[in-house]
């Protein structure tokens, strides 16, 4: 029997331009409806003029190792599937929002159809082999996806030699999505 | 298909500023999920939770001061408000249909899933305390009019002859109802206004001042009212105690910790919060039934509703400052 996966993004901060091509690229893979994202572009700027640093990062789900979202889920809509990703189970979610209040990175939203909705990693692509719709169309190359578990993987070769942060690690969480800085 | 992108900027933190074109709905600039639906939900369980521990505690303590028909009408009440505060949840939910989900599963880690559960362990022992409190003659006579109630007679000989037991399961729900209502926010760790345990006990006792004022404005004997202006006047004094503690912890806590309860005290909610909680819901009501209980007899409506306006207030408060607490407000998000 194989080690357990356990899928991690990458996303190098110095390479990312801010192009959106990803949050595209994700709206038309996962069919996102209007006016929702299941990733988005942040420009965070940091500093003082004239010591100012701008950080441009492509974000989404964090996928984190102990998810509040999924403890929050009363329904049992929220899990962790195969390779640790969190994915939500359109047909037992009631819509009750514990789980976005649960979410200190604000990534999910609710589905006009009344489900919560959020990034699952393309699951349904890597199970063929592929990747991520976001990581396949980034143009710079600032996306990584890969198995954390196994140490030849190019996510985990990433994140042992690039320095990394993750959001909000104070929570406890765990998260997947790594930033390399 | 993409939408027209728009663009927000959210201050985090006094050198730094975020930028996104993200704009999902209930979610940005700020999590705006929970409108009037859940604070009402929350006020009614709590006050369904205090009707239950105060009514069932004055009825074990068999002073004789309190009334049979007082636990009549609070079982009739709890069932009636908890029917409206479920109709509130029901109401704020976004995949209706798939309610009957809360019912399929029990997670032991998710507090609502507990709350589920516990809401309907609340029904049936209403339904007994008010079995129990209807004396022979209402028995007889509602039998007349309902005659399935008569299958019931033996329910009500069981809750008769086992009152004790009852009641006693009556206050724990009770207990456990008002501290669910406190703990569903707690443990929602992201929000980090939410992020105490002090939540829950703050929800109880507002609960038990809310049940305590609300049959202080029924038709009761002066012996039962003063029974209850005592209950008030002690919860009261307790949730003053803890809503500064709270106060206290936010305040004096982690630099996201001093952010959130700078909403409460500096920030946009400090009016509302000052002039409704504090000043509305418990200090004013507090002079007022302290001047009543020296002044027997006297009894003012006024008292009692500042109370429940109070209680609403401070969830309508505490749940919307609540979302607009992040850790975005510290840093990148």
């Amino acid at each position: 029997m194989g080690k357990q996966k356990r899928y991690a993004m990458a996303v190098d901060t110095r390479r990312c331009v801010g192009c959106s091509a990803c949050v595209i690229a994700c709206k038309t893979e996962n069919a996102v409806p209007l006016g929702c994202y299941r990733d988005w572009i942040v420009e965070e700027a940091e500093g003082d003029f004239p010591d100012i640093n701008l950080e441009i990062r492509s974000t989404r789900c964090n996928h984190c190792d102990k998810p509040g979202c999924v403890q929050a889920c009363p329904t049992g809509a929220s899990h962790k599937s195969d390779g640790g990703a969190v994915l939500v189970t359109h047909r037992k979610c009631s819509g009750c929002k514990a789980c976005m209040a649960a979410c200190p990175y604000d990534s999910r939203f609710v589905h006009p159809e009344g489900y919560v909705d959020k990034c699952t990693f393309c699951l349904h692509r890597v199970e063929k082999g592929g990747l991520p719709a976001c990581v396949e169309t980034c143009p710079t190359r600032a996306l990584t996806f890969g198995d954390l578990a196994d140490p030849d993987s190019e996510v985990s070769k990433l994140a042992h030699s690039r320095r990394v942060k993750t959001l909000h690690p104070e929570t406890g969480m765990d998260p997947n999505l790594f930033f390399l800085v | 298909m993409l939408g027209t992108i728009s663009t927000l900027s959210v201050s985090a933190g006094p050198t730094s500023e975020l930028h996104t074109v993200r704009t999902n709905s209930g979610i940005d600039p700020t999590l705006a999920i929970w409108n009037w639906e859940i604070p009402v939900y929350l006020f009614l369980g709590g006050l369904v939770a205090g009707i239950m521990v105060v009514g069932a505690i004055q009825q074990l303590r068999g002073n004789g001061r309190w009334e049979r028909r007082l636990s009549l009408w609070g079982s009739a009440v709890a069932a009636g408000l908890l029917s409206l505060g479920m109709l509130a949840l029901f109401l704020d939910l976004a995949h209706k249909a798939y309610v009957p989900r809360f019912y399929l599963a029990f997670k032991p880690m998710s507090p609502m899933s507990w709350g589920s559960w516990i809401l309907m362990l609340a029904y049936p022992l209403l339904g007994l305390w008010f079995l129990g409190s209807l004396a022979d003659e209402q028995t007889d006579r509602l039998t007349k009019k309902v005659p399935l109630l008569r299958l019931l007679r033996g329910v009500r000989k069981w809750s008769v002859e086992h009152q004790r037991a009852v009641l006693l399961a009556i206050a724990g729900v009770g207990i456990a109802l008002g501290a669910y209502t406190g703990v569903l926010l707690q443990t929602l760790t992201a929000r980090p206004l939410w992020s105490t345990g002090l939540l829950a006990p703050l929800f109880l006792l507002s609960g038990i001042s809310g049940a305590a004022a609300l049959m202080m404005l029924w038709k009761v004997n002066s012996g039962t009212f003063r029974d209850l202006l005592k209950w008030d006047l002690a919860a009261l004094a307790l949730e003053a105690l803890v809503l500064c503690l709270f106060l206290l912890e936010k305040a004096t806590g982690s630099a996201i910790d001093r952010m959130a309860a700078k909403l409460l005290l500096a920030g946009p909610y400090a009016g509302a919060f000052f002039g409704l909680v504090v000043l509305v819901g418990i200090l004013a009501p507090t002079v007022l039934e302290v001047f009543e209980l020296k002044h027997a007899g006297r009894r003012s409506i006024l008292a009692p509703l500042l109370v429940l306006a109070g209680g609403l207030a401070l969830r309508a408060i505490i749940v919307s400052a609540g979302q607009a607490s992040n850790y975005s407000m510290l840093a990148g998000g």
